[in-house]
């Protein structure tokens, strides 16, 4: 007890994001999802540039095509003779590409309707969030189907598809922590200084409601690329792009499966297994550490 | 003193809220703040003392312009605030300031000190380039006695004690050098201890700077310790004005001697009586008829229950020096 106003008691230290990195590694999950994470990463970038996929490299003849591993092709070969590793490493750019950018989309979106509705309540709340609810809803996976055979076959087009399905969710966590935030006494504060409203949701909404978007985008991404997958996997995938999805999907158009060719359609199917898995103990294991309570509230 | 115009001037601000009723369709209206006017002078300090739910914080949110008065009017420097709107009120908040009542609460932690003040400035456009805001700031902090400045600066609001976390708020307040100051309650979070020091910072600056001051608090010592003058609320109403030393030595109003009666005082053998009243502060959907202060008052009780006191508003009306709203106030004559 001190009326001197100059010595000051340092409090807990200011949340770095290495400590939240670090917080992650203390989690048995969270450690898991981030090697597995960034091996991912790393393959997908780093493969391809080692051992780089040529499409035009089809089979001289018969004995070539769907070949069971060997010292050439060290997972065999597809319906057409090519390698399936180089295929593998191509194929998780684009889920990757697609689960990232996807995810970009979903934020951006889910944060801004999230925060907006938050902040302004009243009509617009009320309008929003009906929107939201709408596509809470709706099941996504027929209507990505359904917009997919509509706006035809390219890569852009499918990111935009899922992107544009995948926010619901992340508008109405971010919503409620923006109605919580609303109520701390910092922001009639920052109003009665005369900010302006696009102020204080930068100044003081955003930095709040960070972290909480960060987790639930690690999450969004797991969901974006099983996503990408599916539409890829009934044949709705950009045809010029492998994906892991566009794999299973020749490996089962071609009578593969049918034929026990295991390494043309295990090797992507677990692929998609594992990122998935990775990005969703990385996206709880974030969750849990940053905010224990919201996941009830919301 | 008296010569000089007031620069606030509230007159019949009365603040109602709307409240949804269960069972009932419909809303109901709770009338918290009920014609209040108040007067308050360049460098001048007026505290508003008054029980929990008198509808101080009402007041200082109209005042503010947080919430919407839903009648009267509030001329701050000859301008009237209520009909500011948009962009105007914007500009014109760097004018009138306030400080709130819980300081882990009104700054943002996730700002440091240093920018928590340059906000005051940016916000309020001062078209000063960024070396002289942060000098104008690191000046600010030690005029408020944080020292030293730099290193206060940098660090994060919530790494600051209460005390100082109030000061930080006071200096980003003063930067704008408004000409009122709104405190909420400034002190009631606070350790005891910090009480004094921040109160007496307060007042030393809107003396220094010619601030009006609007100082609310439950506490009607501090009032005393630190205003130039009181005015007690109850249910949404002035019920007695005057200058300290007056009000505390010869409450006119029956609510405010008995408010009187229960300060702490040192001096142990002064012979005094207690007045403990029952009952609560009306709920502001059914304000009494009559005097609102009638159902607990003492006096209408000693009196016989007068029909006057249940059938007749008391208006505020001045009685020498003090203004008082009793139809049967206490005579100096009489003691
Ligand atoms: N938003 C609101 N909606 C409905 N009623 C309200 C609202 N805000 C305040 N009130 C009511 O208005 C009355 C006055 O409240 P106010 O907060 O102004 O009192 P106060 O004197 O500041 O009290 P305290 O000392 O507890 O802060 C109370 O009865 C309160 O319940
Ligand atoms: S008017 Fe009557 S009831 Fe009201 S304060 Fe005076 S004596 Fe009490
Ligand atoms: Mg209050």
């Amino acid at each position: 007890m001190t009326t001197n106003s100059n010595d000051f008691e340092l409090r807990e230290a200011p949340e770095t994001q290495l400590s939240i990195l670090g917080k992650i590694w203390q989690d048995r999950m969270g450690r898991i999802g981030l090697l597995m994470t960034v091996s991912v990463f790393t393959i997908s970038i780093i493969g391809p540039m080692i051992w780089p996929f040529d499409p035009a490299a089809v089979g001289a003849d018969a004995s070539s095509i769907l070949q069971p591993p060997n010292s050439q092709n060290w997972l065999g070969t597809d319906e057409l003779g090519r390698d399936v590793f180089s295929q593998f490493l191509q194929g998780s750019r684009v889920s990757l590409l697609v689960g990232v950018t996807a995810t970009i989309i979903a934020t951006v979106i889910g944060a801004g309707i999230g925060i907006s509705s938050g902040y302004f309540m009243g009509r617009l709340d009320t309008v929003l969030m009906a929107i939201t609810d709408f596509f809470l809803v709706v099941p996504s996976l027929p209507l990505m189907i359904a917009m997919g055979s509509i706006f035809g076959q390219n890569l852009t087009v499918i990111i935009l598809i899922i992107g544009v399905l995948s926010w619901p969710r992340n508008a109405r966590i971010i919503r409620s922590q923006t109605l919580s935030l609303r109520e701390r006494k910092f922001v009639p504060r920052a109003k009665s200084l005369g900010a302006t409203d696009l102020r204080i949701i930068r100044k003081h909404m955003i930095p709040h409601v960070l972290p909480l978007v960060v987790a639930n985008t690690i999450l969004v991404v797991a969901g974006a690329i099983l996503a990408e997958a599916t539409l890829a996997f009934i044949g709705l995938g950009d045809p010029d792009r492998i994906s892991w999805g566009s794999m299973l999907h020749f490996a089962f158009a071609s009578g593969a499966i049918g034929r026990g060719a295991w390494w043309y359609f295990m090797p992507p199917g677990l692929g998609i297994l594992a990122i998935v898995l990775a990005f969703t103990l990385l996206g709880h294991s974030f969750d849990r550490i940053n905010n224990p309570r919201l996941r009830d509230a919301a | 003193m008296n010569s000089v115009a007031p620069i606030l001037d509230v007159n019949n601000l009365t603040v109602e809220y709307q409240v949804k009723t269960k069972g009932k369709r419909g809303v109901r209206i709770a009338r918290a703040v009920d014609g209040v006017s108040l007067k308050i002078r360049p460098g001048e300090t007026l505290a508003v003392v008054g029980e929990s739910g008198s509808g101080k914080t009402s007041i200082a949110n109209a005042i503010m312009r947080l919430i919407e008065p839903t009648s009267g009017s509030i001329m701050l420097d000859g301008k009237e605030l209520t009909k500011l709107a948009g962009k105007e009120l914007r500009l014109a908040r760097s004018k009138f300031q306030m400080i709130f009542q819980d300081p882990f609460e009104s700054l943002d932690p996730r700002r440091t000190v240093l920018d928590t003040i340059l906000e005051s400035l940016v916000v309020a456009g001062i078209g000063i380039d960024d070396a002289e805001k942060r000098k104008l700031a690191l000046e600010a902090l030690e005029k408020v006695g944080l020292i030293p400045a730099e290193n206060v600066g940098a660090r994060y609001t919530y790494q600051l004690s209460g005390g100082q976390r109030q000061r930080v708020a006071i200096a980003a307040a003063m930067i704008l050098k408004p000409h009122l100051l709104v405190a909420d309650e400034p002190v009631s979070m606070l350790d005891v201890s910090l009480r004094a020091g921040i109160l007496r910072l307060m007042r030393e600056l809107s003396r220094e700077l010619q601030i009006a001051t609007l100082f609310i608090t439950h506490d009607l010592s501090l009032a005393w310790m630190y205003a130039d003058r009181i005015a007690v609320v109850y249910s949404g109403r002035i019920v007695e004005e005057g200058h300290p030393a007056d009000l505390i030595s010869f409450p006119q109003h029956p609510y405010t001697k008995a408010l009187v009666s229960v300060i702490p005082v040192p001096e142990k053998n002064i012979a005094r009586n207690r007045i403990i009243l029952s009952g609560e502060i009306p709920d502001p959907l059914e304000i009494p008829s009559g005097c609102r202060f009638s159902p607990r008052c003492p006096k209408y009780r000693a009196l016989g229950q007068p029909e006057l006191c249940i059938s007749s508003d008391p208006k505020l009306e001045s009685i020498g020096d003090q203004f008082v709203a009793c139809h049967f106030p206490e005579k100096k004559e009489t003691k």
